[in-house]
């Protein structure tokens, strides 16, 4: 098969089991949906009738499928709590979440990308010191951590930004923008470390190269030479992380949309499991799970239109 | 003589060199200290981490409370190590669990190959498509919060890992000669697996393991901050941050405090885990 269909297949198969899992983790984990929805006063009988009006009394695999079908076409049923449909409501909240981890990415790659710039143009130097120290400082910052202690700054100690709360677009960009801030550093700040790191080391791989040795010899100025000549072929395993961050990038809006409050579709996770909503918690998880499984694809279709090489050894393997 | 002299020196360039750094002694330092408060905490005289005093409320740090009281009046210090013996808890024991079993799968994929292989990687590219704090949410959330729950969610989460550097380190090592030799002279794959090719795997999954404790501790932490992981009166860094958080205008210290234990905690793991990691494996130390 061409490498391409292969991937295309594999990709099928992992997102099959995926949302058969999140089914399965949802539905067979103990906690009785009707139980919940009548709560510990119902008869018997009571939850028996609920049991069947939601069709709880089929086999889970058949449960399952139904499920499939309609998530295919769109619909992943309404939430127990209010009768909204899921769909609805992760779409609403998706912008949030988007925008929270593009300014984050953005933030962490104007870090990363200047630094390691920097730090390979002296290994050893100053500057590469003092970035590997701060890049091994913020790793050990949980996100959770970094998020309360830059509430304390920025909003507590100087009151420069606010502490919580989502202003949409509609209401004016710059406040949009304010409020987005403090929950993008706090995803960004962290990003950075492990970017830096891949980013300077398949840099300093590059920097051997014979054809960076005939850019020097042609006399090239050294900002030329790095970043006209060493970014671009250095970039692979940067790509590659992005796409493997974004899992960790996701769990982090859980936490940084809880922190600042906005209402993001982590924030609509939560709240789902708070309020044991079974459908929009099983709807939700499936979503991103997806979500995250179709981008790291699209990553690696993107690494390979890049990188020729990528599609051969794969392919023997 | 002169191969012999050739061979010393290759082994004098393979050998991990053991950089013995006296920056070492702050982060070691600090674990030994965290660790033997957890185990000794019933001993030394703590006030019950639980007990309220409400009029004792957000005390800053006193010579009576030598870290504060939080905003139940609970004593900030007999809590911070209480917590240290939550977090060291789950830490120590998710990653073991999650090494038993991704390490068992990841061995037999990478001894066996073929189908086995395939499976074990289908199965690793599963759990590894969801983003790990949602599954770990999710798993939680079902299972009902326990100490036991959270350590159980987070050792199922560490299992990809553990079985992915079971897996590449067992492909390295299984076609060595010695390996071969075993089994001419007929032994059996449990006995090849166990006691030639297990032994080989047991530094790189110790280096590992300590990466591991602190990627489970920040998880354990940001679980309990969202309110599901160790339920509340158990005192958990994680839960003592989300409470300060509510108080960080009046009583700062309350988020401070544990925010900065445990980050001293989590950089003193991972210089620890490096160092490890630079001795047990040289070539991935430039990374």
């Amino acid at each position: 098969m061409p490498w391409l269909a292969r991937q295309m297949v594999r990709l099928v198969v992992v997102l099959f089991c995926v949302t058969l899992l999140t089914y399965m983790i949802v539905n067979i984990l103990p906690g009785d949906v009707a139980i919940v929805i009548l709560g510990s006063l119902a008869t018997p009988e009571d939850i028996a009738g609920l049991r069947a009006d939601l069709g709880l009394d089929r086999p889970m695999l058949v449960r399952y499928f139904d499920w499939l079908g309609s998530a295919l076409s769109g619909d992943l049923g309404r939430s127990y709590r209010n009768g909204e449909p899921v769909v609805q409501a992760i779409l609403d909240r998706l912008p949030v979440s988007l925008q929270l981890m593009v300014m984050a990415q953005v933030i962490a790659l104007g870090i990363a990308i200047p630094v390691a710039l920097l730090s390979v143009r002296r290994p050893g130097g100053i500057f590469d010191r003092i970035s590997a120290s701060a890049a091994f400082g913020f790793l050990a910052m949980p996100n959770f951590m970094l998020g309360i202690v830059l509430i304390y700054l920025f909003s507590v100690t100087f009151d420069l930004l606010p502490a919580t709360g989502f202003t949409p677009m509609s209401e004016g960009l710059w406040d949009n923008f304010e409020s987005m801030i403090l929950p993008s550093l706090t995803l960004g700040l962290i990003e950075w470390t492990v970017l830096m790191r891949v980013l300077r080391s398949d840099l300093l791989t590059t920097l051997k190269e014979d054809f960076i040795l005939l850019a020097r010899a042609k006399g090239l100025p050294q900002w030329r030479v790095l970043l006209q000549h060493a970014l671009r072929p250095s970039s692979f395993t940067l790509i590659t992380i992005l796409g493997l961050n974004i899992g960790g990038l996701i769990g982090g809006a859980v936490i940084v949309e809880q922190i600042f409050a906005l209402p993001g579709v982590g924030r609509l996770l939560l709240g789902g499991i708070f309020n044991r909503d079974l459908i929009l918690v099983q709807g939700t998880v499936a979503f991103i799970a997806v979500g995250f499984v179709v981008i790291n694809f699209l990553v690696d279709m993107l690494y390979a239109v890049l990188d020729p090489r990528v599609r051969h050894v794969r392919f023997r393997s | 003589m002169s191969a012999s002299a050739a061979k010393g020196a290759v082994v004098a360039a393979t050998r991990p060199r053991r950089r013995w750094h006296w920056a070492l002694a702050l982060p070691l330092g600090w674990l030994l200290l965290v660790v033997f408060l957890a185990i000794t905490a019933d001993w030394i005289g703590l006030p019950d981490p639980s007990a309220q005093e409400l009029i004792l409320r957000r005390k800053p740090p006193s010579a009576e409370f030598l870290l504060g009281t939080d905003n139940l009046g609970r004593d900030m210090l007999s809590r911070v190590i209480y917590g240290a013996r939550t977090s060291l808890i789950v830490g120590i024991c998710a990653p073991i669990l999650g090494f038993l079993i991704g390490g068992a799968i990841g061995m037999s994929a990478g001894y066996f190959r073929g189908k086995v292989d395939m499976l074990a990687v289908g199965f690793i590219d599963i759990l590894l498509a969801f983003p790990s704090l949602v599954l770990a949410l999710t798993f939680t959330a079902y299972l009902g919060q326990s100490l036991f729950n959270v350590t159980l969610a987070l050792g199922i989460l560490s299992i990809p890992a553990a079985a992915r550097v079971a897996r590449a380190n067992t492909l390295a090592w299984a076609n060595r000669d010695f390996v071969l030799a075993a089994r001419t002279v007929g032994a059996s794959d449990w006995r090849i697996l166990t006691r030639e090719i297990l032994p080989n795997l047991l530094p790189p999954m110790f280096a590992f393991w300590l990466v591991a404790i602190s990627v489970i501790i920040v998880a354990e932490g940001a679980l309990s901050f969202l309110g599901l992981g160790i339920p509340a009166p158990q005192p958990s860094w994680g839960g003592m941050i989300a409470d300060g958080r509510e108080a960080l205008d009046v009583a700062p210290y309350t988020a401070l405090i544990p925010a900065a234990v445990m980050f001293a905690t989590v950089l003193s793991l991972n210089f620890v885990g490096d160092m490890v990691r630079n001795m047990v494996d040289p070539r991935r130390s430039a990374l």
